[in-house]
């Protein structure tokens, strides 16, 4: 449970199956054959950074490793690359996520968006230690759309937690 | 007694501990498999673990392939099927004089005392998609080392190669597009036999024709085959024509450009050529340490 800045209300505590419904939608979305678009945004980032900001306690380092290590596989990139990337993501996200609620969703995405920018550039500077060309700016689009989104996914996502439990016309708040 | 924090404040290990254990594990596997190549049995492992997601993923996109070819009107089928038996018809004479003509090049090769050109056997495949990695140009077919894939076989359309097999899974595999930076392919211009190496990495999709002298004779336009000297790829496939030639006299090289034939943004169809035609190497030295054969008599010189 906890207080949402704006809405001042009380949240019900999130399923864990939800939690593992939206990252592997997050990873489904990741391996779409994207027919080598650059300016696709990384859903899978971005729901680890929402469920790392509201349950830090249950998705956390580990998880956004293992995370990245699975998209390392399935796109052929060297083997760590995304795996390192998600997991300074989380430990972002979870040193910013106390004072990340208290701001409405605009300006929490202007702070998500520089989270995502420093995963990419880390991802960035590997790729180029590793011999890669830089692949041009277009390469951090895909962040900006992703803040741009925000949000909407804070909306969806914290839809379950918002609906009453028990619907009852009388209840005075 | 010692004292303890009551167990619901325990937290775990810090978050800075929890980032250098996993981010030093990153920087482990990374070393790995950048530098030494030991990492491909862990990469083995998570693929596996990878494919079925990896195949919803390709789900929307086969049922939208459905959709479109259920609702593909007949009239369209139909100019496609009368366009594919015109250009087949067209093909025709080449093909039915083919087998005439490679057992006539056999007979020439063995008067010559040249090696016979080997049938290639190969192999169909689907590419499921184009890997999202912005710093590398690989497509995944759905062919893996069940299918009997070797890494290092060439990988062709219908009109041209694509690219070469560079890592196998159980039931897919990589190929790197000639166009990615680290791939390179040996080539003859069709005109005059003149033989170069292009290398990809050149900015949209095309390749570059290296050390190539600034008065070497080629043109725009010429059309560039394999030249089969590696080995890997066989001679005479269609590869790339050339697309620019800057000709500077402040260097010894031009700068050629090419446009490659192939395309993966065409069709989702290839054939994987099997490199198992490759003559064998010559006999080397018989070591010792093989028991030795009874001698046979040999014939008085």
């Amino acid at each position: 449970m906890q207080l949402q800045a704006q809405a001042q209300r009380i949240l019900l505590p999130a399923k864990p199956s939800f939690i593992v419904l939206t990252l592997a939608l997050g990873l489904l979305f990741n391996l779409l054959p994207w027919r080598s678009m650059t300016a696709v945004p990384d859903l899978t980032a971005m729901v680890l950074v929402f469920w790392c900001i509201h349950q830090p306690r249950r998705i956390g380092i580990a998880i956004a490793w293992s995370l990245g290590l699975l998209l390392d596989v399935g796109n052929g990139a060297l083997l760590g690359q995304h795996a390192l990337a998600y997991s300074v993501l989380a430990f972002l996200a979870f040193a910013v996520h106390r004072r990340i609620l208290w701001f409405p969703p605009w300006e929490q995405a202007l702070h998500v968006l520089l989270l995502l920018l420093a995963a990419q550039a880390l991802t960035l500077v590997i790729r180029v230690a590793a011999g890669a060309d830089f692949p041009g700016w277009s390469y951090f689009t895909g962040s900006f759309i992703c803040a741009a989104l925000w949000p909407v996914l804070n909306f969806l996502l914290l839809l379950p937690q918002r609906k009453p439990e028990i619907v009852d016309e009388n209840r005075p708040i | 007694m010692e004292h303890q924090p009551p167990p619901f404040f325990n937290r775990g290990p810090a978050p800075l501990v929890r980032l250098s254990f996993f981010v030093s594990l990153a920087i482990l596997l990374m070393v790995l498999d950048a530098r030494f190549r030991y990492a491909e049995s862990v990469r083995q492992v998570v693929a596996l673990a990878a494919y079925p997601i990896q195949r919803v993923a390709m789900a929307p996109v086969d049922l939208f392939n459905g959709v479109v070819n259920y609702f593909g009107s007949a009239a369209a089928l139909r100019a496609e099927n009368a366009a594919l038996r015109t250009q087949q018809l067209r093909a025709a004479p080449e093909l039915l004089q083919l087998d005439a003509l490679k057992e006539e090049n056999n007979q020439l090769r063995r008067l010559l005392d040249a090696s016979e050109r080997l049938p290639r056997k190969a192999a169909f495949a689907e590419i499921l998609y184009a890997a999202r990695d912005p710093f590398s140009r690989k497509v995944v077919i759905d062919k893996g080392s069940q299918s009997g894939i070797l890494p290092g076989e060439p990988v062709i359309d219908d009109v041209g190669v694509i690219g070469q097999v560079t890592r196998v899974y159980l039931l897919m595999s990589e190929v790197t597009l000639l166009s990615d930076k680290d791939q390179a392919i040996p080539l003859q211009v069709l005109r005059n036999g003149l033989r170069a190496v292009a290398y990809g990495g050149a900015e949209g999709g095309m390749l570059d024709l290296r050390f190539m002298a600034a008065n070497a004779d080629i043109r725009n336009g010429d059309v560039l085959v394999t030249s089969g000297i590696d080995g890997t790829y066989p001679p005479g496939l269609p590869v790339a024509t050339v697309a620019r030639i800057e000709r500077d006299a402040a260097y010894a090289f031009a700068r050629i450009t090419l446009a490659p034939t192939a395309g993966t943004d065409r069709y989702r169809q290839v054939l994987v050529l099997s490199n198992e035609a490759k003559p064998p190497p010559p006999e080397p030295e018989q070591p010792a340490r093989k028991p030795a054969r009874p001698k046979r008599p040999r014939k008085a010189e």
